[in-house]
């Protein structure tokens, strides 16, 4: 048996609960998700998503999968406060415009390659290599068929 | 942007939210009536008057930008409860690295193809070890850093360093002086 020095000390109050000024009852749906050591957390998904739609999310999503979905939240209400004109959808636009020119480098590489390969042998080194000598459609993200950026990289409502 | 309110119909946000659309509304230039989910989805998720608070922190010619941001990762996160548009982020950042390694390896290639070469030609006794040219890549200093806690499950900044393509010896655009000609 544990004696009471060994136990931790525990908060009467996750930061959710501490943040609302509410009492924070032992079946707390933020308790496990927002410990009372960590307020900023809480407080940026407040700003932004507010607390009765956070909860409501949650409530949508099965228990093993909460853990993921705050920290997700989380994550883009960080974003967001940083740039509240763009959020998350600037890391996307930041991360495609990269895969463009990753790609770009890559046929270039290649191009070179072959160059020195020798067309004879093209077809066997490029299956030694992963083949993967055309553009992939980088833009076949899952759940998103459209992504708000045109060719010319700017910003518009799919 | 149109005004729903000069032709005295109700934007999306007011016609949801049962309200007057009076002239003026902050929603009425993004929200028009023939796009009710718009404002439906960005409700659920942020809430109206997080988006106003939101949108009265910015200059009037950001809102609209604003307001399709939040559309879309509203959008996403009714489809994904659990990831919303971060599981995109995610994914993008394996393509990156994918690609990046890719890449690095091709330069690989490259170097020693290019080694050989000059080796044969006999122009220069054997080269010392080339220097590492690992083309790594900076993410810009606005790439977010995600929240602590979770174990880098989602998109991190990556920390190595990038030598872009153009600068490599064998491009065109090489500068044994140093600088990057950038026109790659």
């Amino acid at each position: 048996m544990k004696s009471y020095q060994e136990q931790p000390r525990s908060s009467s109050s996750c930061a959710a609960c501490k943040f609302l000024k509410r009492r924070c009852t032992s079946n707390c749906q933020f308790a496990p998700y927002f410990r009372s050591d960590e307020p900023k957390k809480f407080a940026k998904v407040h700003k932004v998503f507010g607390a009765s739609n956070v909860s409501k999310i949650l409530n949508e999503v099965a228990e093993d999968q909460r853990e993921d979905t705050v920290d997700s939240l989380v994550y883009e209400a960080e974003v967001r406060l940083r740039d509240p004109v763009y959020g998350c959808i600037g890391a996307i636009a930041s991360l495609q415009h990269r895969m463009v020119e990753l790609q770009r480098d890559l046929i270039l590489a290649r191009a070179r390659l072959a160059s020195y390969v020798g067309h004879c042998s093209l077809s066997s080194f490029l299956d030694d290599h992963g083949g993967l000598f055309m553009a992939p459609n980088f833009l076949d993200i899952p759940e998103s068929n459209s992504l708000p950026f045109d060719q010319f990289g700017r910003f518009h409502f799919p | 942007m149109s005004s729903s309110s000069s032709y005295n119909s109700p934007c999306a946000a007011c016609k949801f939210l049962r309200r007057k659309c009076i002239p003026g509304c902050i929603f009425a230039p993004y929200f028009p009536p023939e796009e009710p989910q718009k404002f439906a989805n960005v409700h659920k998720i942020f809430g109206a008057s997080n988006v106003t608070k939101l949108l009265n922190e910015l200059l009037p010619h950001q809102r609209e930008d604003a307001v399709n941001s939040l559309a879309y990762e509203a959008e996403a996160r009714v489809r994904d409860p659990v990831y919303g548009c971060v599981g995109a982020i995610s994914f993008l950042q394996r393509q990156v690295e994918r690609l990046q390694k890719e890449l690095d390896a091709a330069n690989a290639d490259l170097i020693r193809f290019a080694c050989n070469d000059i080796q044969a030609a006999g122009q220069l006794p054997p080269p010392a070890a080339p220097q590492a040219v690992a083309s790594t890549h900076m993410v810009p200093a606005q790439q977010p850093r995600p929240a602590g806690g979770w174990g880098g499950r989602f998109y991190q900044t990556p920390s190595f360093p990038v030598i872009p393509y153009s600068s490599m010896p064998w491009n065109d655009n090489y500068n044994p002086h140093g600088g990057v000609d950038g026109s790659i």
